[in-house]
């Protein structure tokens, strides 16, 4: 294998990557700005992106930092927010299998749900592609170097308007998270789990450590759960959420 | 515990989570239920962090008042969310009513 085509396959996997690096920007923008509104140093948020890399857990971590959670509830949150990504990697797990350790732990390093429908769709129409680990490392990267530039960005634009947060910039957070969540509730449990979650949260939101806001979001899943079920009978459960 | 340690220990986790099945392979698989409930896991996530921002911004008692910006750009947001479906436009607009509504009325 040429080094030439490794490249091509790299800028390839980078250049089918662009539209979800502009999706992106807002979102590592926001980050970097509501880094000041809790008690990390412009550095920390860095770190947090150069090391965590996965927006939505990076997101709820600051929040709940401003919120003086405490840091196994942070822990927790972390791990049930990412979870998913394990199932982007077993579903992507017979194109990378073969590939040196080294690979396999960078190209699980830089997955993301971006790198993942990228990766998902390139495997559909290229099964059998032997360069197809560089062009995720193309499509990783440039993921991984966007969100980077644009904390950076976020960081400075509220090292310079500090005012902003005193104005209320937890509100972008907000929404933000609206516009996540909305397109979502088409369906009646996920409908039902959202409200009962966010009714939980607000009624347990005096405990201490935020322990009301993992309780909360139990009693959502478990709702959504629930109402699949009983909308679904056992013998034709196929339509998974 | 420090907020450096508290950052490295979610790196830690993460990276354990997206590597996990590539480097272990065929040995770690899921249940249709925990698939299933992962399913919910961004919606009640993310609700349940905003709603007491929203309904109790000053964090102790329930804002239910127009005058509650929060709650007035937020109930918006979710009304042009619903009808556009569009991520970009709904967080230009709710900040816009949020800043807008916070000038007037706060």
């Amino acid at each position: 294998m040429s080094q030439s085509s490794a490249l091509a396959s790299f800028m390839a996997g980078a250049r089918d990557t662009v539209p979800m690096l502009v999706g992106a920007a807002p979102f590592g923008m926001i980050f970097g700005a509501l880094v000041g509104t809790t008690q990390l140093a412009p550095w920390q948020g860095q770190l947090m992106s150069l090391s965590v890399f996965a927006g939505s857990s990076q997101f709820i971590a600051i929040g709940l930092m401003a919120g003086l959670a405490g840091v196994m509830v942070i822990w927790f949150a972390t791990f049930i927010v990412n979870f998913r990504h394990m199932l982007y990697a077993a579903a992507l797990l017979p194109h990378v299998r073969h590939l040196p350790g080294r690979w396999r732990w960078l190209l699980g390093f830089l997955l993301t749900d971006e790198t993942f429908a990228v990766m998902d769709s390139y495997y559909r129409k290229h099964p059998h592609a032997p360069l197809g680990h560089w062009y995720f490392l193309g499509s990783g990267f440039s993921m991984y170097a966007n969100w980077q530039c644009w904390t950076l960005v976020g960081l400075l634009f509220g090292a310079v308007f500090p005012q902003l947060q005193t104005l209320g910039l937890d509100f972008a957070m907000v929404v933000t998270f609206i516009s996540i969540v909305v397109p979502k509730l088409v369906r009646l449990p996920h409908f039902s789990a959202a409200v009962a979650a966010g009714s939980m949260a607000y009624l347990l939101k005096d405990l201490p450590f935020k322990l009301g806001l993992l309780a909360a979001i139990v009693i959502g899943v478990a709702i959504g759960l629930l109402l699949t079920r009983l909308r679904t009978p056992a013998s034709t459960e196929r339509g998974m959420a | 515990m420090s907020a450096t340690a508290t950052i490295i220990g979610m790196a830690v986790i993460t990276f354990f989570i997206k590597a996990l099945v590539f480097v272990l392979g065929d040995r770690v698989g899921f249940s249709p239920t925990v698939k299933q409930a992962l399913g919910f896991v961004p919606v009640t996530v993310l609700t349940a962090i905003i709603v007491p921002m929203v309904l109790a911004p000053h964090g102790q008692e329930l804002e239910l008042s127009w005058r509650n910006p929060q709650l007035v750009a937020a109930l918006f947001s979710v009304a042009v969310c619903a009808v556009t479906r569009h991520q970009l436009l709904t967080i230009m607009a709710g900040l816009a009513v949020f800043f807008g509504w916070q000038f007037f009325y706060g």
